[in-house]
């Protein structure tokens, strides 16, 4: 199902989290919602379930206007940062919640909660309550309670921001093969750019309630459509006029047209690629990424001076 | 060395100090009441009077404690989960019985439903009884032991936060599937304990009921009544009979919230 969102805007008191958002969800696609902290994300994550209502604009469902539907009738799995577990429950009876509230015969209820036991690998945790698991084991189970009443729409809140980097990890590829099996359509809020990079199929720019841009992961890295995006997406900086980033700079050690002269201040090998700092002229940083064979190749110094040549520049007329 | 003296020292101190003011009255009744063995004792408890005092008590806290614990949770839920005008004002109210005398509630009551009050006269042409019956009390009652469900409920409620009830809602369930299933079983310990709190509160009920009752021996005497109407006619035996009873009642309702609250920090 898809989910179109059309001109949304939603003020708290004075703050205005999100400001005239429009943004297509195809059916079945993995969408990210990628942007800093207090950008909006979130909000327009919760006005999709309808866990809060927008001022302006409309929200719509597989084709339908759902911007005046309660939450319970939308049909979406929402899975939030902290878990939001039902402490008092087991897990099964968690993961069951949602079949209950629709009066779905017992033996169903229990078929269908030991598939999703598998699918989360949680066979051996029926009986445990929320307390007695791992926060990446939580998550799990927040995400098989949200899938149990098969939703049209999956939503996930920062899902794994409260857990350790490497679950993070694991849970990120899982959620990936996860999302090439169960097929629903998926958005995900995410402050984590190598997130939203490694799992979806498009990923939406927010800053300040703005949608900055909205494309795939290749689009967005490629072609940034402002300097936000070109930071927030990969990273960039400044040279000269214009933005680049620390793969697209050869160094030279002869002038050319259009390079910066600049000294390296100091050089870290990061195992397959070589990070080299350097101050031009006015004392400005500059950061360049290489792998190790060109290094080694041109065999750098620190103190050396040499001609910084981006390959892949880009100029913002509008800087943020 | 020292600290252990410090520690034994705040200890026998508190302990002293509850002797002194709480266990000592309370040892001393129970001497005098035993003093000349159960029976008069007994004699005293079965008098038709007194019986009748324990019945009207039950009554009121049958009526009281139920009507309060609906009415707490839902004031908990609206100062809690609810956004409107004159929050404020009902948070604040809500701990008024707990700041006023129960005698000013009597005198209160009494200026509504008096002969001359404001609905005295209404509710005398259409022959309703409020003040010097049964309604009097139980309103005088519920309004002094009002404020416990809610004052026990809403932390708890501050501090499960409505994540959960949010995902029940994602998850198809209805506001009130949502309460029973969520909401209710989260607070269930400080329900049960702002019950205790207000059960107590009811039995030992004294200056308002005291106002509105008109004391009638036999009619509109409660328990507690009974126990100052006994001691004013030099019937001390009596008096300590039933007080010994409140005592135990209020012994047992302690026990009871000691056994069901469970240990910080779980539930």
């Amino acid at each position: 199902m898809s989910i179109l969102v059309r001109n949304v805007s939603k003020r708290f008191g004075d703050f205005v989290a999100l400001d005239d958002v429009s943004l297509d969800a195809e059916s079945g696609a993995l969408t990210a919602l990628l942007g800093p902290s207090g950008s909006g994300k979130s909000t327009l994550l919760r006005i999709i379930a309808g866990l809060e209502t927008a001022d302006e604009g409309a929200i719509l469902l597989g084709g339908k206007d759902a911007t005046a539907v309660a939450p319970q009738k939308r049909n979406v799995g929402f899975v939030f940062q902290h878990y939001a577990a039902f402490k008092h429950m087991t897990v099964r009876d968690n993961i069951a919640f949602g079949l209950k509230v629709r009066k779905r015969p017992k033996a169903e209820i229990a078929e269908r909660v030991d598939e999703l036991l598998n699918l989360v690998q949680l066979q051996n945790f029926g009986h445990r309550y929320p307390a007695q698991l791992s926060g990446g084991q939580r998550q799990r189970m927040g995400l098989a309670r949200a899938l149990a009443p098969e939703p049209q729409v999956l939503l996930l809140d920062e899902p794994f921001g409260a857990l350790d980097a490497r679950v993070r990890s694991e849970l990120r590829e899982w959620l990936r093969r996860l999302h090439d099996v169960v097929h629903v359509t998926t958005v995900f809020v995410t402050h984590d750019q190598d997130e939203a990079m490694e799992i979806s199929d498009q990923i939406a720019v927010i800053n300040h309630g703005r949608l900055e841009q909205a494309g795939s992961p290749r689009e967005l890295y490629d072609n940034p459509a402002s300097e936000f995006v070109m930071t927030f997406v990969g990273d960039a900086q400044p040279l000269g006029e214009a933005l680049v980033r620390p793969h697209d700079i050869d160094l030279l050690t002869e002038p050319v047209d259009g390079a910066v002269e600049a000294m390296i201040v100091r050089v870290t090998l990061l195992g397959r690629d070589a990070k080299v700092e350097l101050h031009d002229a006015s004392g400005a940083e500059l950061v360049v990424l290489m792998t190790r064979d060109r290094f080694d190749d041109a065999g750098y110094w620190r103190g050396q001076t040499v001609w910084a040549l981006p390959q892949r520049e880009r100029v913002f007329a509008e800087t943020a | 060395m020292k600290r252990l003296l410090s520690r034994l020292g705040l200890r026998t101190l508190a302990l002293a100090y509850l002797a002194l003011i709480l266990v000592g009255p309370l040892a001393v009744v129970f001497w005098r009441t035993f003093e000349d063995g159960f029976g008069p004792a007994w004699d005293a408890l079965t008098t038709p009077e007194t019986l009748n005092a324990f019945k009207l008590t039950l009554i009121i806290t049958a009526i009281a404690v139920p009507v309060n614990t609906v009415f707490g949770i839902v004031c908990a839920l609206a100062i809690v989960r609810r956004r409107f005008r004159g929050k404020g004002l009902l948070n604040a109210f809500i701990d008024l019985p707990l700041a006023l005398s129960p005698v000013v509630v009597g005198l209160a009551l009494f200026l509504l439903y008096g002969r001359d009050g404001w609905f005295g006269s209404w509710l005398d042409d259409r022959g309703i009884e409020v003040l010097f019956a049964l309604p009097a009390m139980v309103i005088a009652t519920i309004f002094v032991s009002l404020p416990f469900v809610a004052r026990e409920v809403v932390p708890t409620l501050r501090e499960i936060g409505d994540d959960q009830e949010q995902a029940a809602r994602t998850l198809g369930a209805s506001g009130w599937q949502t309460f029973w299933r969520i909401t209710l079983p989260s607070i269930r310990w400080a329900v049960i304990y702002g019950v205790i709190l207000t059960t107590a509160r009811c039995l030992g009920e004294y200056g308002a009921v005291a106002v509105v009752s008109g004391r009638l021996q036999g009619e509109t005497e409660t328990a507690t009544l009974r126990v100052q109407e006994r001691y004013e006619a030099f019937d001390l035996a009596g008096a300590y009979a039933i007080s010994i009873v409140l005592a135990l009642i209020a012994i047992l309702v302690l026990v009871a919230m000691t056994v069901i609250r469970p240990k910080e920090g779980t539930a």
